[in-house]
């Protein structure tokens, strides 16, 4: 069985629970996708299965492209990618799966690319303190001391530094599933999720 | 975005009457106390309206035993109950924060009819 879909991220809203609270939740519309090749041990040394994901028109899919989706005779799908499964499966080329595998209440894993923030300074993007805005002071902004003096000098490896924020991979753990719509194949999950609407995003079962 | 849209319009009411700030309103709402539910009815003046669809919020504003007190409530919440409009007055803005400052007399607003 995958456990893993792919699904583009709508946008938040909040629900109320059974019990009348708010509950925030992001809505991502997730699948249908669909298996477009299976590799396997004998021939790729592991197992795995590569899924598809996304309408795309049909004008826009270069002829390599064409031909893989082709192989597998599925329409051809905006977005690939490649999912782990066990050496006993029984998935096949050509198999689609939407959100019904998903129950309410479980926790899933989400990974996205989150919002880029281009070259951020270290208040930003690493939460200094900075100076004193006024009072003849001429610290502001800037990161300080970076480490110590001739011995060791250098800089120490990992030193919290100004340099390019965001737009990076980021995966959030044990999301739970507050409603799956299977009609409008839509996931509902507690929280915030990487990326901004549009984004696409690997929903895995935890 | 139309789906976030349908998503918040199913969660709006429209079973509640149309009170406006200024208005007193008796406002019903369950209270769970252990397994057992009640209803608790907060009376009081509406002293602002915040927000706009599902997230809409107002506020009620009492005295109660010489004590301001203020309660926030969701418009669209399910545990409000039901809410009756008791008195209207004439308002001339959309928040009534000036009547945290008032006392007694000072703090009545002009009825009108309803």
């Amino acid at each position: 069985m995958i456990e893993t879909i792919l699904g583009r991220k709508l946008g938040m809203t909040q629900l109320w629970s059974d019990d009348d609270r708010i509950i925030p939740v992001t809505v991502i519309q997730a699948g249908p996708c669909v298996v477009t090749q299976v590799k396997s041990v004998k021939r790729d040394g592991y197992s795995a299965a590569q899924i598809a994901f996304g309408d795309v028109k049909e004008a826009k899919v270069n002829k390599p492209t064409k031909g893989h989706f082709d192989k597998a005779g599925v329409a051809p799908k905006r977005h690939l990618s490649e999912v782990r499964l066990a050496d006993d499966h029984s998935v096949k080329s050509g198999d689609v799966f939407t959100v019904e595998g998903f129950e309410v209440g479980s926790k899933v894993h989400i990974n996205g690319v989150s919002k880029g923030k281009g070259f951020a300074g270290v208040m930003k993007r690493h939460n200094f303190r900075g100076g004193p805005g006024g009072h003849g002071s001429h610290f502001h902004r800037a990161p300080g001391s970076i480490g110590m003096c001739a011995t060791p000098a250098r800089v120490l490896k990992g030193t919290k530094m100004p340099g390019q924020m965001g737009n990076e991979k980021v995966t959030v753990r044990n999301l739970e599933v507050v409603r799956v719509d299977a009609e409008q194949n839509l996931l509902m999950v507690r929280g915030a999720v990487p990326g901004g609407k549009g984004a696409l995003l690997t929903i895995r079962k935890a | 975005m139309d789906i976030i849209r349908a998503i918040e319009q199913q969660q709006i009411r429209d079973d509640l009457p149309a009170f406006e700030v200024g208005d007193t309103v008796k406002v019903h709402y369950r209270v769970v106390e252990g397994t057992r539910e009640r209803i608790q009815v907060f009376q009081g003046v509406v002293i602002s309206r915040h927000g706009s669809g599902n997230r809409e919020t107002f506020a009620v504003r009492k005295v109660s035993f010489g004590i301001g007190v203020e309660r926030k409530f969701p418009v669209h919440s399910p545990k409000i109950q039901k809410v009756e409009i008791v008195g209207r007055a004439k308002v001339r803005r959309s928040k009534l924060y000036f009547l945290r400052d008032k006392i007694g007399k000072a703090a009545r607003l002009k009825e009108r009819a309803y």
